[in-house]
């Protein structure tokens, strides 16, 4: 993971940034205990591999995550950070 | 014969009620868990000399303490011990489905996995090494195929193998990493000294590890002060060195034992590519159709509720109708009157009454189960959650209180699907504003007495708009004040769509049917029979009758019974809101049932065969109130005092009478508040 790190030198961008159709890994998420317990047990962990499905401006934010497909608030999808 | 508890764990749509109910057949029992709206499913079944009484915990992605239902899956196997553990987990999902399992793995209790949907995972291009997989995670795996029935005789031998056999120590165990492992170590040795009766009841490793994790309610049952100190020392410490929450760094340790299972044992041929269920989504969850379609739906479900239920209700209605009709032929002349009173206006009236809604909730419980089984429940609530999230309600809230326009009874039901709690109090609460069948029988009498006929239409709406307004306000300031709590972050799955069976759709709709039907003959039979009483008792004595014609002695009776000396008595309280004590007898007559108001009404002011079209009623009420107390009288009829069925059924969903009186009274003063201002304001303006 270490070597993953080094080679992308980009900042983590919230996920809510993300396009349709672009696959991003997870850096860190920026949740309180609760929320962050109830993404893990979704599957949404750092290094986690996300696919991004629809970003729905204004709406929710649609993805796949573990091969389920998992829908977030906008919130939600700002206090994660991707590469 | 031996019998043992089997409690059924999994993921939401991991197929585990298609599981239960291949395993149990139609033999369910359907109740809450005790002090909680979480929907408690048990199911008998024997195999070979074993009888088992199977579990149908909630449906959770984890077992943390955040929310009721992993809580309440969480203490029902640490209290309850049951023999063993299936968890039922989705092939095509491993990886996602195992975070649960590793979770009760902890909890040292023998189990089972339930391999579901293989043959979708095989045809999906995944093929498995179950034997490996069942040596790593050291308990017995069966394939099974829950909705077409396969894999029940191996599962239920697995069962009870697993039940008989002598019980291990575990050796393949998720290890989180020296430095957790090390601080797991020092909590479990303080754990040993006191604390005793907690520790041999959850296990020390469990309990170390939800200390670490900061598990609210396991430190909660925690007396000894050096143990939680030590806890405390331990995560200030990870949190240095890891740089993170222990219980972050926890939980990808357990994806790191997942993942390094998994890859000796599943192989994958083909990549994740665009299946049916996207090309569905990409038009059910469209920006500009998805909501479209939604209502598109909902047209379809409250058609097929109250529009073609209708016929099957006419006929039970005839029925009652005859049924009455032969008792009051039957009845020798003269024997006990009153009895023959209960049984046709009470008993007949009131659980008839309901009864009659039969069909309506087996249809709209039908199509409710469609919508769920196939997956489209999920998208509807993503469609649904930007309007309804701004009144601090749940995107699936919506169907509920579209389903209290017809009646409020099965539209508290289909709460059923809210797994939030606030979320579902708040809906329950709020229901009875959106303005049911029963009450347009009361706008159909009033707004033509006094109203010209151009202003009838726009009065309807009015009206109910105004309900409409009412609940969302009302939402919005419930979870401000009494459900209070942050609104759960919007995380949800959109599970793959399936083809429902019929066999999931006609248990699930008999479940809700069924408590229906007991509902009815019990709760709702007693209040039928209070309430029967308080208008016909006590009887005006003989002298006060005499000359009087049979309307008008109906009359006096009703002004003589309990429910009329109530009327009289509250008339000072409702002056106020312009009604005298005639609408208020009525009023208080019609929470047995809000169309019996109109019937009340009747007798008060001795109309012969009273009903919403009868002219002469129309013409006394125009005789006797102004428009603005006319309107008044609809207001106060929308919001006020839910029927005793609705409250029944809040009782019963809500599992305390604390919602349903809160509920009850709440609305009352709503009513009471609301039409004040507005005949007060009336009357200065008009």
């Amino acid at each position: 993971m270490s070597e993953a790190v080094r080679v992308q030198e980009k900042p983590p961008q919230p996920l809510s940034t993300a396009r349709a159709g672009q696959t991003v890994r997870v850096v860190r998420i920026d949740a309180g205990r609760g929320l962050n317990s109830r993404l893990a047990s979704m599957g949404l962990v750092a290094s986690a591999e996300l696919k991004v499905v629809s970003n729905g401006h204004p709406g929710p934010f649609v993805l796949i995550v573990k091969d389920a497909k998992v829908v977030l608030g906008r919130g939600v999808a700002q206090k994660i950070l991707v590469r | 014969m031996k019998s043992i508890t089997v409690a059924l764990a999994g993921n939401p749509n991991s197929g585990k009620t298609s599981v239960f109910n291949m395993l149990t057949g139609a033999r369910q029992h359907v109740g809450n868990y005790p002090g909680v709206t979480v929907e408690k499913k048990e199911g008998q079944c024997t195999h070979r000399d074993w009888r088992i009484t199977f579990v149908d915990l909630p449906g959770t992605y984890s077992l943390t303490a955040y929310s009721t239902e992993e809580l309440i899956a969480r203490n029902y196997i640490q209290e309850d011990r049951p023999d063993v553990v299936v968890d039922v987990v989705d092939a095509s999902n491993l990886e996602r489905n195992l975070y649960l399992a590793t979770q009760i793995m902890e909890m040292d209790v023998p189990m089972v996995l339930a391999f579901n949907m293989s043959d979708l995972a095989r045809r999906r291009g995944l093929e498995f090494d179950l034997t490996q997989l069942s040596q790593l995670l050291e308990m017995p795996i069966v394939p099974t195929v829950g909705n077409k029935g396969q894999g029940r005789t191996e599962l239920l031998d697995a069962i009870v193998e697993t039940a008989g056999a002598e019980r291990k120590e575990r050796t393949h165990r998720v290890t989180y990493g020296g430095e957790i492992e090390d601080e797991l170590l020092r909590i479990e040795e303080t754990l040993g000294k006191t604390d005793g009766d907690v520790v041999a009841r959850y296990g020390r490793r469990w309990l170390a590890i939800k200390l670490l994790e900061q598990d609210e309610e396991v430190t909660s049952k925690i007396r000894d002060r050096q143990v939680l100190e030590a806890v405390g020392q331990s995560v200030t410490h990870l949190r240095d060195i890891l740089g993170d929450e222990p219980e972050i760094v926890m939980a990808d340790r357990r994806y790191g034992f997942i993942s390094g299972a998994c890859q000796e044992t599943i192989q994958s041929s083909v990549e994740r590519r665009h299946d049916v269920s996207d090309t569905i989504d990409a038009v059910v969850t469209n920006r500009i159709l998805g909501l479209p379609i939604f209502l598109l739906l909902m047209y379809v479900v409250f058609f097929l509720t109250f529009k073609v239920g209708s016929y099957p209700m006419e006929w039970l209605e005839a029925f009652f109708g005859a049924l009455a009709d032969g008792i009051v032929r039957h009845w020798p002349e003269g024997h006990a009157e009153w009895l023959q009173s209960l049984l046709v206006d009470g008993v007949i009236g009131g659980v008839g009454g309901v009864l009659v809604f039969l069909p309506n909730i087996l249809l709209l419980f039908m199509a409710i189960a469609l919508l769920e089984d196939s997956g489209y429940m999920a998208r509807a609530a993503f469609v649904m959650d930007r309007i309804m999230h701004k009144i601090g309600l749940h995107g699936k809230s919506f169907i509920p209180m579209l389903i209290g326009f017809g009646c409020s009874v099965p539209a508290i039901m289909a709460t059923r699907i809210l797994e939030n709690r606030r979320s579902r109090l708040t809906t329950i609460m709020v229901i009875p504003l959106m303005s049911c069948g029963a009450r347009l029988t009361i706008y159909a009498l009033f707004i033509p007495a006094f109203f010209p006929q151009h202003w009838q239409g726009p009065m309807l709406w009015l009206i109910y708009l105004i309900g409409i307004v009412l609940g969302i306000v009302a939402a919005k300031l419930l979870r401000l004040t009494v459900f209070r709590g942050e609104t759960t972050p919007f995380v949800m799955e959109l599970p793959p769509y399936r083809m429902p069976t019929s066999k999931g759709v006609l248990v699930h709709t008999w479940q809700r049917g069924w408590l229906y039907i007991r509902k009815a003959g019990t709760v709702i039979l007693a209040l039928s029979i209070v309430l029967w009483f308080a208008m016909n008792f006590p009887k005006p004595p003989a002298d006060r009758l005499s000359g009087l014609d049979t309307q008008e002695a109906r009359q006096e009776g009703l002004r003589y019974s309990t429910v009329g000396r109530v009327g009289l008595a509250v008339e000072p309280v409702l002056q106020p809101l312009g009604f005298d004590w005639k609408i208020g007898t009525a009023l208080i007559g019609s929470v047995a049932a809000k169309e019996l108001f109109v019937s009340q009404l009747g007798i008060i002011y001795a109309v012969e065969s009273p009903d919403e079209d009868s002219p002469s009623l129309r013409e006394q009420l125009r005789a006797n109130y102004t428009p603005l107390v006319g309107f008044c009288v609809m207001l106060f009829c929308l919001i006020s005092a839910p029927c005793v069925a609705t409250v029944a059924m809040t009782r019963q969903e809500t599992n305390s009478w604390r919602w349903a009186l809160f509920q009850f009274f709440g609305l009352t003063g709503l009513a009471y508040a609301v039409t004040l201002v507005v005949y007060q304001v009336g009357r200065i303006w008009l």
